[in-house]
């Protein structure tokens, strides 16, 4: 009985620790995702080989956690290949991503870079920041820092 | 007199760095330069006299997705070498910031691949500025003309990075073909995920 009672307990903490789910998300599907007017939506592009964007995910998770009171929702997008979906969740189970974690799901890069922003080069990282209610949607090309990246939700939130 | 030589200066200038700030579009004559090879020998444009155009692909060592397109580029200039379009390519990354793409490390990897075509360290950066290129690989297609080497198309080698499709779009083979059978490119942009350039820190 103690046993199982453990167990149970082990399999609660392996289960809430992390999310650590990874669903592929369509362009329409992402654009449905961000359209409530009420939440800020800050939405990374990154790939599981990209350095630079490995460096900043933390720090997309710090912004989560430090304003998880506030209407706002971190999505993190893998622009890795679809068919590395099985290395793309083993990512986010390894480093215990707590953010929504989804892959892209795209007919062709150039077509999600387009509709995301006519600017983006299509160099990774990549955020998206969204805020409906004050008609606010913006790219950024480049890396953030946590200072940076908080900046960025304060002065569009 | 002083002023007016002074304003015009402002404005040269301050044209100067819109041009270098966005980069070519296509239709725009691109700079030449003197890069360094990896065999240690600078490398101009115009030393290819016999060459109608270029392919002028900024790539580098680390990039996952420059490495899925190394092959790729290998044969670009197997193909089109001969016919007049060869391959140059440029590491635009500082190797401060990315010691994988450090000049030596450069030469290590054009040797062991065996490139037929130039693989030249952007030390400033300022060539890469000038072309606007924002990631690794992306292409420059550029055509030879009496007015100067022209921007014939900008982007992706193809549209299949993972190389799984059979019927692959060829971005820069259509675009090189086309330029040699005296046609324009029917696509001249386009985009794909790539690296970032790695810039130098700002002082």
């Amino acid at each position: 009985m103690k046993k199982i009672f453990l167990s149970l307990i082990f399999l609660a903490i392996l289960t809430t620790g992390a999310s650590a789910q990874v669903k592929m998300l369509s362009l329409p599907q992402l654009q449905k995702r961000i359209s409530n007017p009420d939440t800020v939506y800050v939405v990374n592009f990154w790939a599981t080989w990209c350095k630079p964007c490995i460096e900043e995910l933390p720090y997309f998770e710090k912004l989560q956690a430090t304003y998880k009171s506030q209407p706002l929702k971190v999505l993190l997008i893998s622009m890795d290949f679809e068919s590395k979906l099985p290395a793309v969740k083993t990512f986010a189970r390894t480093h215990k991503l707590a953010s929504e974690v989804y892959l892209a799901q795209r007919k062709s890069d150039q077509e999600l870079i387009d509709a995301i922003n006519k600017d983006w080069s299509g160099a990774l990282p990549g955020t998206l920041i969204v805020n409906g209610k004050k008609g606010i949607r913006k790219f950024q090309e480049q890396e953030f820092t946590y200072d940076e990246l908080n900046k960025l939700y304060q002065t569009n939130k | 007199m002083k002023k007016l030589v002074l304003l015009m200066l402002i404005a040269v200038s301050s044209m100067a760095f819109k041009l270098a700030d966005g980069g070519y579009k296509v239709g725009d004559t691109a700079a030449d330069f003197k890069l360094k090879n990896v065999n240690g020998k600078t490398v101009s444009l115009a030393d290819y006299k016999a060459a109608k155009g270029y392919i002028v692909v900024f790539t580098c060592n680390h990039c996952p997705y420059a490495k899925a397109y190394e092959s790729r580029i290998m044969d670009l200039d197997k193909k089109y070498s001969a016919k007049g379009y060869p391959v140059i390519a440029i590491s635009p990354n500082d190797p401060v910031a990315e010691p994988a793409d450090s000049f030596e490390k450069m030469q290590e990897l054009a040797s062991k691949k065996g490139y037929t075509f130039p693989y030249l360290i952007d030390e400033t950066q300022d060539i890469t500025r000038a072309y606007g290129a924002k990631a690794t690989p992306h292409v420059y297609v550029l055509q030879k003309t009496a007015a100067g080497n022209v921007v014939k198309y900008i982007g992706a080698i193809d549209d299949d990075t993972e190389n799984t499709k059979a019927d692959k779009v060829k971005y820069v083979e259509g675009a090189v073909n086309a330029l040699l059978s005296g046609k324009q490119p029917q696509v001249t942009a386009t985009k794909a995920i790539g690296c970032s350039i790695k810039w130098k820190k700002s002082a």
